[in-house]
């Protein structure tokens, strides 16, 4: 028990909120400095999703993962930047200004969790809570020169997080080394009832960094086109070292890839349209203009309140989920869904982890992806994940140009302790 | 939805048209907690917004979680109607704007409701008759608003999140319905259903919503071209919440639609609005529903898989099979055992007081307690079964007559209404000196009769029978009701000397 004095500099922007006296109590987390994404609710800290619409808006809640920190001791240092709503893959698109990367703050440390991903490779808190929508955790973490994970769908109880894609996301440890992250899963993965979609699994694995006769499968895809090949081979001498360490490489492929990112967009886009539709100016940010007719309001409020991707991602998804565009869009979305996950069941029957590159690129400079659609290609590598529920964690894995790059490691349905034992034998053989 | 009105074929003469129906009808469960959260529907006397919580108040990063018996209540009721249960049904969202709506879209039920393909038997205009119900299903009330400052240009409105997150049935009818009468039949024999199953309570206001399409097309014409009703526009009436109002928004529909098409004018497929204050319907914003609700499966809750649960499901008597047994049972006439039954209520009260003797009973709720409460408006719960026990018991042993029950009656239900504590039939009809006058006291009043009215006993010698009635009359005024005229007719003839002629 005790109070945890919050003083140290902020000089990349990783916080939107600031607990300076933070109180903590008993437990596995006793005094762990912890930040959390600002999209995730915490009871009476204010809690923005880094958007205009919700300044001041302040939860009568906590989410459940926010009360398991609690309830194991953790001090809650504070709310991080990140992309408005989650969209975006910079954490420049956020209305308290962007996120920088502590590692060259000429660059963006990712997104959408970039704040929380920058908190940590800072040292300004030793954890932090992402949520990972598309990759909203591993770019961040790959950027920057941490560990990020995603674990399994439903592992972990969305309640309380502010939805994006509802059936994409999962919250998400971010941490300096994997024995953190380990630790944190520990933590987060508890069964909640009031999340439909949580599954009965709770983590109570301990790193175990031997792979001998692991088999690791390498799709082709993750070393195609749009991978800058400084990353790409990177990657592949990380994989050597996997090898090195017992683990057996067979190559692969993942057809369904090309239809991934199509499908990522339309299903997160049309989700969000409607996820989004409660800021409206009745309950949330400045009230409505009560001279006004309803719906004139509601128009003005939203096109004032939320940022210009966020509007684009509005107005995509409503657009997928109209009448008539339904059948083209979103229903056949979820037929490449479909076919991601049975490319995943399929190679996970060959190899028991897949791993490759966690972005195509080292971290842009700020302003560089200034045009929508080459930022959404660069989530080409970590959607997959997603649409098909698995885990994934991206550890750090070399540098290129003086910039981290991440080595990705996704598992099986469920199979997260796995994920982390691999990304563990890593990180220890890198060390090594 | 296009219309194709107007064409030749449809200029139908009037008489030979009928009128096609269906209905829409939503009813809110009557379960003790919200559909998606733990919050009490029992919301009526409290202030606004105090019912509330994350979950309903659609609260940024809270989720739902299906109330189990709500879904247990809505199978039921797709039982009792006869539906088929589907194999996975899932809950979608409706999305649209509006300011009683906390998460800017309805958690409904879209292309795969929980339950379709059933019917329902009622009493049609011609015999009973059979009304198809194409689906059930569950989805959650919307928040209420609060105009101050005039309905009609109202300063401002209030929201009161109280009633979102109620949980709601809706049962779509086939066209099957031919007049607002049997559309009343309809409502009020599935009233009876959800009521026996114990998954609904009318007496709570704003309990159930009507939305009814009607439209009048050429006799014959529906059974050819069947479902669709694509002949002449249809109307859906939205916004009806009462019982009667149905009947009178049809009515009303009826009308309006018959005097366009006797004018010869295009009747284009419209949303109307009633307003029950005034029994009309009014248009409304064509914009309104041209709109697209972009339904999609509500990705934070899982299919439901229930058809086996149903299976196992035991329900309740319901009306038809009570009607039936009053019948066998009680020897209830069909008339009374259908007025009997339609209202449980009225089943459990009948049940509970016909132990005295089945078919005074029967008479007494069917015809008499329920004209008198229907008379004051008033519902019969209000009313004690052990007094009217008490009542029933005085009637049988004879010790008052059909008139005088009838006035304790009303005066026990005149001191109910005025919310009093109403006093027991004997002591009534003790304040009221309503007993019987034992035959001595009769013929102490007949001689007094006699003596008062000479003109009249000799009339009666005299061969004049309706002088016999007129003293009958006299008798039964001296004792305000309290003998039976039977009785004194005959006592009259033995006591009178004998006509002449």
């Amino acid at each position: 028990m005790g109070i945890f004095a919050f003083s140290a500099p902020d000089p990349c922007n990783a916080f939107i909120t600031r607990i300076p006296e933070a109180e903590y109590g008993d437990g596995k987390l006793a005094g762990v400095s912890i930040a959390v994404k600002d999209n995730i609710s915490t009871k009476g800290i204010q809690t923005t999703c880094g958007s205009k619409i919700l300044e001041g808006y302040v939860p009568p809640y906590d989410a459940h993962v926010v009360e398991l920190l609690r309830a194991e001791g953790a001090a809650i240092l504070g709310k991080t930047n990140m992309d408005e709503f989650g969209m975006g893959t910079t954490t420049e698109n956020s209305a308290y200004g962007p996120t920088l990367n502590p590692a060259d703050r000429e660059r963006v440390p990712g997104g959408s969790s970039g704040g929380s991903a920058a908190a940590v490779a800072s040292g300004m808190v030793r954890m932090a809570l992402g949520t990972d929508t598309g990759g909203s955790i591993r770019c961040p973490a790959a950027f920057c020169g941490i560990v990020g994970m995603k674990p399994t769908y439903g592992r972990v109880s969305r309640y309380g997080l502010v939805a994006y894609a509802n059936s994409l996301e999962q919250i998400g440890p971010m941490a300096a080394n994997v024995p953190d992250i380990s630790l944190l899963m520990g933590v987060l993965t508890c069964h909640d009832p009031r999340d439909s979609t949580s599954i009965i699994a709770p983590y109570t694995h301990t790193p175990d960094p031997d792979i001998h006769g692991l088999k690791v499968g390498v799709p082709e895809e993750y070393f195609g086109k749009g991978v800058d090949p400084r990353v790409a081979s990177t990657v592949w001498e990380g994989i050597s070292l996997l090898e090195r360490l017992g683990a057996e490489i067979i190559t692969c492929r993942m057809p369904s890839m090309d239809y991934a990112l199509a499908a990522y967009y339309v299903t997160c886009m049309s989700e969000a349209s409607s996820n989004l539709a409660r800021f409206d100016g009745v309950r949330y940010g400045p009230p409505a203009d009560p001279k006004k007719q309803w719906h004139e309001s509601f128009q003005e409020r939203r096109r004032d309140g939320f940022g210009k991707e966020v509007r684009r991602r509005v107005m995509l998804g409503t657009f997928a989920l109209s009448s008539g565009y339904y059948g083209k869009y979103y229903a056949k979305a979820q037929s490449a869904r479909r076919n991601v996950a049975a490319d995943f069941s399929r190679l996970f029957s060959e190899v028991d982890v897949l791993a490759g590159p966690t972005m195509p690129t080292i971290a842009f400079r700020l302003g560089e992806k200034s045009d929508p659609l080459s930022m959404y290609l660069s989530d080409i590598l970590t959607v997959p994940a997603n649409l098909a529920g698995v885990p994934a964690i991206s550890v750090p894995c070399g540098k290129v140009d003086g910039m981290p790059v991440g080595l990705q490691i996704m598992g099986r349905w469920c199979a997260d302790e796995r994920v982390i034992d691999v990304a563990y034998a890593f990180e220890e053989g890198v060390s090594a | 939805m296009s219309s194709v009105s107007g064409s030749p074929a449809f200029q139908a003469v009037e008489g030979d048209e009928e009128v096609i129906i269906g209905l829409e009808v939503h009813c809110q469960l009557d379960t003790k907690t919200k559909l998606f959260c733990g919050c009490s529907t029992d919301y009526r006397d409290d202030g606004p917004n105090t019912h509330v919580c994350p979950i309903c108040l659609g609260l940024p990063g809270s989720l739902p979680a299906v109330n189990r018996k709500a879904v247990e209540f809505a199978l039921k009721v797709a039982k009792a109607l006869n539906c088929r249960v589907l194999e996975e049904s899932e809950f979608s969202r409706k999305n649209y704007f509006y300011p009683d709506l906390n998460k800017g879209f309805q958690i409904s039920q879209y292309d795969k409701p929980l339950a379709v393909e059933g019917w329902l038997r009622i009493e049609g205009d011609d015999g009973e008759k059979t009304v198809r119900i194409t689906r059930v299903h569950m989805e959650e009330d919307p928040g209420r608003l609060v105009h101050k400052g005039g309905a009609d240009r109202p300063k401002y409105t209030l929201v009161d999140y109280n009633r979102a997150g109620i949980p709601l049935i809706e049962m779509v009818t086939e066209p099957d319905i031919r007049s607002p009468k049997e559309a009343r039949r309809f409502l009020n024999k599935l009233r009876a259903t959800l009521e026996y199953l114990g998954v609904f309570d009318s007496e709570k206001e704003g309990s159930l919503r009507v939305d009814a399409n009607i439209s009048i097309q050429p006799r014959g014409w529906f059974e050819a071209h069947g479902k669709g009703m694509e002949g002449r526009g249809r109307t859906e009436v939205k916004n009806i919440s009462s019982y009667k109002g149905v009947e009178k928004a049809l009515t009303f529909e009826i009308t309006r639609q018959k005097n366009l098409i006797r004018r010869g004018q295009r009747l284009e497929t419209a949303t109307r609005h009633f307003v029950e204050t005034r029994g009309v319907t009014t248009a409304s914003r064509s914009k309104e529903m041209e709109q697209d609700y972009r339904y999609f499966p509500e990705p934070d809750l899982v299919p439901l898989r229930v058809s086996d649960w149903c299976e196992r499901i035991v329900l309740p008597e319901l009306p038809d099979a009570r009607q039936n047994r009053f019948m066998d049972e009680y020897g209830c006439s069909y008339n009374h055992a259908r007025t009997l039954t339609g209202d449980l209520r009225v089943a459990e009260f009948y049940e509970k007081v016909a132990a005295v003797d089945p078919r005074i009973a029967a008479t007494w709720v069917a015809d008499t307690l329920l004209g008198e409460l229907n008379y004051r408006d008033m519902n019969i719960a209000k009313v004690s079964p052990s007094h009217f026990i008490e009542l029933l018991q005085m009637l049988k042993e004879d010790v008052i007559t059909d008139k005088s029950a009838v006035e304790v009656l009303r005066v026990i239900l005149d001191q109910l209404a005025e919310g009093c504590q109403c006093e027991a039939p004997s002591s009534c009809v003790a304040r009221l000196n309503l007993a019987k006058t034992a035959d001595d006291g009769l013929d102490a009043v007949i001689e007094e009769v006699m003596r008062e009215h000479p003109q009249a006993v000799e009339d009666f010698h005299n061969g004049r029978k309706e002088a016999l009635n007129f003293l009958v009359g006299q008798v039964m005024r001296k004792t305000r009701g309290r003998v039976d005229p039977g009785d004194v007719n005959r006592r009259l003839r033995e006591i009178l000397p004998p006509g002449g002629t």
